[in-house]
């Protein structure tokens, strides 16, 4: 309809409101996709369960949906004691992870940069393994291992903070360059942590756990502060998404129009590392996501960070259940590193990617 | 109106500005002169507040800059410069949006009437077709232009542009300085080029050796006696129909080779 399409060109001159329906719509499909992807996966596993049936029990649990049950006591546990917080563990950890990486990338101007990049990983693997190999942070219960790795990624974020600052400016370069190092340095403690051990049990749970799993998740405190942070990361670098636009072209552009870079990078920086620290710990390093995930939404709904955002929150959350998925059916009833399967598919895909921007660039 | 007193600078050990004052005042353009390293582009950044002097103050319409909120600060002062963030994905129309962000609330969209602000100020550059490209392949004086239509979108009631002229070819020069004096904002260009600092800046402050040599209407300050010494080039003026042209002629050394050749 020729008519309509000039009225539309009159009023919307940059074509702005075209690229926002256009993200509407891929908003739409992507929560579409999100739900169906939880309800799928939560019936995929060793003892299939039809969706309808996964939906019902699920309904019935949130809800007190009325009707007669129709399912068996163990399927009902099934789905909602094991899968259902496994998925929804996974959804978070997915979109934590991209929306971390898309920050990351505006605020040290690379596109190679990933939320590992600031050491928060490094840090919470050395806690993790301390915890694992040395019974560290016992006095938190059933939360030991969470805790040390959090309290290892808040020790790492803060290290790299203070040496990153201490030229007085923390500027993108510099934030990178003390990452880098602190990453290594931890890296090395914890290698030598599992060295020093000499446990072959126990380095092969930091392995596993190295490797990331979304093997602990259960109804309990740890998923609900993940969720709370998590939700509330994405929501903070959606609304801020203006300023991340300004950050990623300049400092010196972001302060001329009306961004001071120094205290807003402070702030991201705040925000990645808690984020960072809380998915780290309930899941493990999962490699590939918060790189290769920004990518794929820039070129869905193009650069502007209120877009990018949480179209990149959904297709993280969605890319991550399905990654679990493999990992949990493929070698059954073995369980494969989830951080395998997202490094093993996320590899590939950035080399195309890396292909078809040179191409365009061109 | 911008006035800044006894402001300096100095990378390492080494003053490039050192005590300079400079008034800019309303609907009147600013232009900066001097040769290379005389601190034109440093004494702009200490303008804007990217550099803060540890000496003085530079007071924006009555209020110390330094005491300006980024938000506020970007309301007054619209700033053109060089840093094009290169490897960016934002297409021409979203750079030149990002010049409402400054009037626009954390939870506010751009609306309506920012995209046409927008539309206007890329129309005002000659870029109004250019509006869907991504900015990263433009070409260097089409990112210019995009950037002073950036700057445009911000209307701000002061105008700030580092060598607005780089990169453009001579109609845009005209154009872009054209356009700069018909604004009734109060605006300030460093510029190398004299002959265009002459036709369309009202006042020009000449900086040599750490310091201002000479400030005050373009007229005053394009005297050859002033410029030869700060350039180290012979420097002709005519005033043909009431506008300043200056030729120039290499000086010195030059002729004293000729003249033991021709010995």
């Amino acid at each position: 309809m020729p008519a309509t399409t000039l009225l539309d060109d009159q009023h919307d001159p940059l074509g702005v409101a075209a690229r926002r329906r256009r993200t509407e719509g891929w908003l739409v499909v992507l929560t579409v996709t999100l739900i169906v992807t939880g309800i799928s996966a939560v019936g995929a596993g060793a003892i299939g369960i039809p969706p309808l049936t996964v939906a019902r029990i699920i309904g019935h649990h949130l809800v007190g949906l009325p009707g007669e049950v129709s399912w068996s006591p163990p399927q009902d546990a099934i789905v909602w004691q094991v899968r259902l917080p496994r998925v929804l563990l996974g959804m978070l950890v997915g979109a934590g992870l991209a929306v971390c990486g898309v920050a990351l990338q505006a605020m040290v101007r690379n596109v190679l940069a990933d939320p590992y990049l600031l050491g928060v990983n490094s840090g919470a693997s050395s806690g993790a393994a301390a915890a694992i190999l040395f019974g560290a942070g016992a006095g938190f219960g059933q939360y030991a291992l969470s805790a040390s790795a959090f309290l290892g990624a808040f020790g790492a974020s803060l290290l790299v903070f203070l040496i990153a600052r201490s030229g007085g400016r923390v500027t993108a370069i510099r934030l990178l360059l003390s990452g880098v190092a602190v990453g290594y340095a931890l890296y090395a403690t914890t290698s030598f942590l599992i060295f020093a051990s000499g446990s072959a049990e126990g380095s092969r749970s930091v392995m596993f756990w190295l490797l990331g799993s979304l093997g602990l998740a259960r109804w309990d405190a740890l998923l609900a502060v993940t969720a709370v942070v998590l939700v509330g990361a994405a929501g903070y670098l959606t609304i801020t998404g203006r300023r991340l636009d300004v950050l990623a072209i300049g400092d010196e552009t972001a302060q001329t129009l009306g961004v001071a870079p120094d205290r807003f990078r402070i702030r991201l920086l705040v925000v990645i590392s808690l984020s960072v620290g809380v998915l780290v710990s309930a899941a493990g390093s999962i490699g590939f996501v918060g790189l290769v995930v920004p990518h794929l939404a820039r070129r869905l709904v193009g650069a502007p960070h209120v877009r990018v955002v949480p179209v990149a929150a959904l297709l993280g959350a969605i890319l991550l259940v399905w990654a679990d998925v493999i990992a949990r059916v493929l070698l059954a009833p073995q369980e494969i590193p989830i951080g395998i399967i997202t490094s093993l598919l996320g590899a590939p895909f950035l080399l195309i990617l890396i292909r078809r921007l040179h191409a365009t660039a061109a | 109106m911008i006035e800044a007193s006894r402001v300096s600078w100095r990378y390492g050990e080494n003053p490039v500005i050192d005590g300079v004052s400079v008034i800019a005042r309303p609907g009147r353009v600013l232009g900066l002169i001097g040769p290379n390293g005389s601190g034109k582009t440093t004494l702009l950044r200490l303008l804007y507040g990217a550099l803060r002097s540890p000496t003085g103050q530079v007071v924006v319409d009555g209020n110390d800059l330094s005491t300006l909120p980024a938000h506020e600060a970007a309301r007054r002062l619209a700033v053109v410069i060089q840093e094009t963030g290169g490897e960016t994905t934002l297409t021409v129309a979203e750079m030149v949006l990002l010049g409402r962000g400054p009037h626009l609330s954390t939870f506010q969209r751009t609306s309506r009437v920012d995209h046409e602000i927008a539309a206007r100020c890329l129309a005002r550059v000659g870029a109004a077709h250019l509006g869907a490209r991504p900015f990263a392949r433009l070409s260097g004086g089409e990112r210019q232009r995009v950037l002073i239509a950036r700057a445009l979108a911000q209307q701000a009631t002061h105008l700030l542009l580092d060598e607005p002229t780089n990169h453009l070819d001579i109609r845009y020069q005209h154009e872009i300085l054209h356009l700069v004096r018909t604004l009734d904002t109060c605006s300030i260009v460093v510029l190398h080029d004299l002959n265009l600092a002459a036709r369309y800046c009202d006042d020009l402050v000449l900086l040599g050796g750490c310091g201002v040599v000479a400030a005050g209407p373009v007229g005053e300050v394009l005297d050859p006696t002033i410029l030869e010494p700060v350039y180290g080039i012979g420097i002709r003026r005519l005033d043909l129909d009431g506008a300043i042209h200056l030729l120039f002629q290499p000086t010195d050394h030059d002729t004293a080779t000729e003249r033991s050749v021709a010995a």
